[in-house]
């Protein structure tokens, strides 16, 4: 038996494992904390931990060359968009909560 | 390995759904909606390597496209009542 | 010339890699799409005229991220701990932080690491002020972005 797929084999399963823990505690983490602003938080673990270890889990049973890029090119593209979405919700939220503020006070 | 990256996605996907399910205001339920998009993709991918077939990948590449482009819209939307007019209000917010 | 040049390099590897069939009907099409593709970006042009100025070190740009998945990994355990013990042992806070990046390439990419590690979110940018939403706030939180901070300015070339 050889060493390297051996140790290829192992660390891919530490990956997938790791990564399936981190998306169900991030999912728990949602239906847990009572406030929005924690639970962007909880989506954030979903969308950097649990999606990084579980791709790079998948790159490392990749036996193609081509397999392995689109795997990085999805890494890559949520690598990017996942934090963009994550503060335009954000962002999104806080002008909607300052401008139910404003009219509030308006009112009083 | 497969099976189990399988269903700890699919029980992440029944929470996120019971969140969306239960949560009152619109933006909890886009960021549930975005969280269930990423681990869609990523379920995706799975399943292609779990049934040998890694084409799904190309699948799971256009499904993160739309997802944040489909969040974008919808946030969007409800903020400015407009997705793509070419009238004064959406070109003051590219400009 | 120089950037059509590379961009026609970018998409059509970026082609070859995604599309694996390489035949001659198809390899035509792709050529095809590249080209639409980059005539379709250079009309755009006269509409906005907006240029991104990429003054960035790819090499450091490598190590920065390197450094970058281990901070996401560190903040994962401890939002990982504090969703396990739940919402009584949270301290949540909006504080503001300021970015020394010249670029606006360099500060998009220290607001989208912000986002990145879980238990921070960047919300707006105004005035080179960057407001911040941390999970459970301490000393250590401001410390450590503005560690980030310094490490985002680092790989900006010719600073």
């Amino acid at each position: 038996m050889d060493f390297l797929p051996m140790l290829i084999q192992i660390f891919s399963w530490v990956f997938i494992v790791l990564g399936s823990c981190l998306m169900v505690i991030g999912a728990a983490g949602m239906l847990r904390f009572a406030d929005f602003w924690a639970r962007l938080h909880a989506a954030s673990v979903i969308e950097s931990g649990g999606m990084i270890f579980l791709l790079l889990g998948m790159c490392l049973q990749a036996n193609d060359w081509l397999i392995f890029f689109k795997l990085a090119f999805i890494g890559l593209f949520l690598f990017i968009t996942g934090p963009a979405a994550t503060h335009a919700v954000a962002k999104a939220a806080l002008s909607d909560q300052s401008r139910k503020n404003s009219t509030k006070s308006a009112i009083k | 390995m497969f099976v189990l990256a399988t269903f700890a996605l699919l029980i992440s996907i029944i929470l996120v759904l019971l969140r969306l399910y239960f949560s009152q205001t619109l933006f909890d339920r886009v960021l549930a909606l975005n969280a269930f998009g990423t681990m869609a993709v990523i379920l995706i991918g799975v399943v292609g390597f779990l049934s040998g077939r890694p084409d799904f990948l190309d699948i799971a590449l256009l499904y993160a496209l739309i997802n944040f482009v489909g969040t974008v819209a919808v946030l969007k939307y409800f903020k400015y009542g407009t997705i793509g007019d070419s009238d004064k209000q959406t070109s003051k917010l590219s400009g | 010339m120089r950037s059509l040049f590379i961009s026609f390099v970018l998409l059509s590897l970026t082609w070859l890699l995604l599309s694996g069939v390489y035949k001659g009907l198809i390899m035509g099409l792709g050529l095809l799409s590249v080209l639409l593709t980059i005539y379709f970006v250079r009309r755009m042009d006269k509409i906005d005229g907006y240029t991104i100025d990429f003054s960035i070190n790819i090499f450091k740009l490598l190590g920065y991220f390197f450094w970058l998945l281990m901070e996401i990994a560190k903040s994962n355990i401890e939002v990982v701990k504090a969703i396990i013990k739940g919402d009584n042992h949270i301290n949540k806070k909006m504080f503001f932080i300021s970015t020394s990046q010249r670029s606006d390439l360099g500060k998009v990419i220290f607001a989208n690491s912000i986002t990145l590690t879980p238990g921070t979110i960047s919300i707006n940018l105004e005035n080179n002020q960057l407001c911040v939403h941390a999970l459970n706030f301490n000393e250590a939180s401001t410390k450590g972005l503005e560690e980030m901070d310094r490490r985002v300015k680092n790989i900006e070339s010719g600073s």
